[in-house]
């Protein structure tokens, strides 16, 4: 099946400071994406920006699909000009996916800022398991999806480094306090994390230390997004692994930090 | 209307004149989806080493306007690897598979250019010099006159399949790199390989790729890469194969007209992973409103 395919914005709503809501009509049946699935979308046809950009699939409508996005520069900045009825060119669902618990799974789920975009829909998709999500921003303008994840009967441990809304401090701390405190959760639980590098890092760390499983999905520049270019490389136990292909995902044990 | 998109390049016959870029197409089958590979004029695949090698540490590859740099350092799965479990998909289809390759050293590329001259399936080699050369310091192959000589005139003894020469743009003088190649024997060149690049972070104070500099592709390099192709036009007479930032027909037109006998698109495949097909059916639209049969016509036409 060909994944290039054109869409048609059908919202694209400032939702905080910064911080968009995406929705997509694409103009063909597309591969329904998994959570850890993404997408590469040309914000526009211009020379400058001038690569795809990519974007987490934040929620799959049946048929549409959302994107949740941060401006952090030039081509985020045009996508959030973007309005409805505009034309986008996309390629997707791409990427591996967060493996599937078992229903009897114990699950924590660890989200930090943009990271709640995938770590949402895999919240949505393991409802069964009863999982824990942790969920940390700098400050409480940052948090997202707050009320759809209430609405889902998700109720986050939340902590922000400015102590505006939450626990006071990183998420890997609090996590760290969770587990040191309740010896029942270092047990059969499995992490699933999407966040910035030192957060990632840090739970590395953790994971290490009270031999807990999980998945984490990772960033890296890309330009092709489809396994061809080599560009979007993250060093791992086994040597150089591609992002776009053999990722986003990655076991937590298996990447090597530098 | 009856017209003519073929190419001849050497020995070898492309159906049509749109090939894609080494490093930007994998080995085919990523593509595969997105474009028929029977309706390309050629594939060229990634960059193959006698050994597998790792690259260059990440970050590998940074947008800059109307570009990107890119400092993959040449990983590869190495030869062996290619014929065992890339090869037999491309087999299936009818066009050309030019293997790209390079060495550390002269004896590398004669050994490299050997193994694949005995295996089946493959059409042409294309030649990239633009690495550097183990024993002689680390210079680049593709930048000293006298070395490139003796590389491609030592890969030429060894195959007699069709052989690219894929230039290295970071040179004074690139027409006589052109002869150079010539006269050593290559069959055609491929003009060109990335400029040298760097951008830096200015929040950090760092460079933006790990590697410090990469290679320039993409648009931004598209009018110097069109004067080299029309230097190297009036110097040789080999066919040129035109590359760097063709995203668009028109763009492949400027290439044919300043020398070119085929083009290959690499960047562009990013942009739009159904570009070869748009642009041949650009071609083919430019040439029937022109009233051009033959696309030969076209080559070096440009009115100076
Ligand atoms: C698999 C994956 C999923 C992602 N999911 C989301 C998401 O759901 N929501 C969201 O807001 N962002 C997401 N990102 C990050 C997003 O792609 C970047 O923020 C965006 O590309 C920045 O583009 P820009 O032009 O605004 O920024 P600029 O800094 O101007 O971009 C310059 C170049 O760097 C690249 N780049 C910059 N930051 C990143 C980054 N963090 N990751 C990868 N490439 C980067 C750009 O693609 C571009 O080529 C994801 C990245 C990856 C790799
Ligand atoms: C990611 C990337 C990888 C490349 N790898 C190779 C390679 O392995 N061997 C080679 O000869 N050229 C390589 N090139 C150079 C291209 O084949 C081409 O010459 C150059 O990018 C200019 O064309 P473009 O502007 O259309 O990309 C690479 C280019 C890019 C962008
Ligand atoms: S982005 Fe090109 S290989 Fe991953």
């Amino acid at each position: 099946m060909n994944r290039l395919f054109k869409a048609t914005v059908t919202d694209n709503k400032q939702i905080k400071k910064d911080h968009y809501l995406l929705t997509l009509h694409p103009f063909k049946k597309i591969n329904r994406p998994e959570p850890g699935n993404f997408f590469m979308l040309s914000v526009d046809s211009s020379l400058d920006p001038l690569l795809k950009r990519p974007f987490s699939m934040h929620r799959w409508l049946g048929f549409d699909f959302q994107i949740l996005y941060r401006v952090a520069g030039k081509g985020t900045g045009i996508l959030s000009k973007r309005r409805p009825g505009d034309l986008l060119d996309v390629v997707g669902p791409l990427g591996n996916k967060f493996p599937v618990a078992k229903t009897h799974d114990k699950i924590i789920l660890i989200a930090g800022g943009l990271g709640i975009a995938p770590i949402f829909s895999l919240a949505e998709k393991l409802k069964k398991n009863k999982h824990l999500l942790f969920y940390g921003a700098m400050t409480k303008e940052e948090l997202l999806c707050i009320d759809e994840l209430k609405s889902l009967g998700i109720e986050p441990v939340i902590a922000t480094d400015d102590g505006t809304l939450g626990y006071k401090g990183v998420i890997t701390d609090i996590l760290k306090k969770f587990l040191t405190q309740n010896s029942k959760l270092k047990t059969q639980n499995y992490l699933y994390a999407c966040g910035p590098k030192p957060m990632l890092m840090a739970l590395s760390l953790l994971a290490r230390k009270y031999d807990l499983k999980g998945y984490m999905a990772l960033e890296q520049n890309m330009a092709c997004g489809l396994g061809t270019c080599l560009g979007c490389v993250v060093n791992t136990v086994d040597g150089y692994k591609r992002v776009c292909k053999e990722g986003p995902v990655f076991r937590i044990e298996e990447i090597v930090w530098e | 209307m009856g017209m003519n998109l073929s190419v001849d390049l050497g020995k070898l016959k492309l159906q049509n004149p749109v090939m894609t870029a080494s490093g930007t197409f994998g080995y085919g089958k990523e593509y595969s989806e997105f474009v028929d590979l029977n309706k390309l004029g050629a594939i060229v695949v990634k960059g193959l080493s006698l050994k597998p090698r790792q690259g260059n540490p990440p970050p590998r590859i940074v947008e800059t306007p109307a570009g990107m740099l890119n400092a993959i350092g040449l990983q590869n799965i190495g030869i062996d690897n290619f014929i065992k479990k890339k090869l037999p998909f491309l087999k299936q289809f009818h066009i050309p598979v030019i293997v790209n390759f390079f060495g550390d050293s002269i004896s590398e590329y004669i050994k490299a250019a050997g193994k694949l001259n005995e295996t089946k399936g493959i059409h042409a080699l294309e030649m990239n010099i633009s690495c550097p050369n183990k024993q002689e310091g680390w210079s680049i192959f593709g930048t000293d006159p006298k070395v490139t000589f003796k590389v491609v005139s030592e890969v030429r003894k060894v195959t007699d399949l069709t052989l690219i020469v894929k230039l290295s743009p970071n040179v004074t003088d690139i027409s006589l790199m052109a002869k150079t190649a010539e006269d050593a024997g290559a069959d055609a060149i491929s003009v060109i390989n990335t400029l040298t690049g760097m951008a830096i972070d200015i929040k950090t104070g760092k460079p933006k790729l790990a590697n410090i500099t990469g290679g320039l592709s993409g648009p931004a390099i598209k009018p110097v890469a069109v004067r080299m192709v029309w230097e190297c036009y009036k110097t040789v007479r080999i066919p040129i194969i035109g590359m760097g930032g063709i995203i668009s027909a028109e763009d492949a037109i400027e290439f044919f007209l300043a020398g070119a006998s085929a083009i290959a698109v690499g960047t562009g495949n990013f942009i739009n992973p159904e570009a070869t097909m748009d642009i041949l059916e650009g071609i083919k639209s430019y040439m029937s409103a022109k009233g051009v049969k033959s696309l030969k016509k076209l080559t070096g036409a440009v009115r100076c």
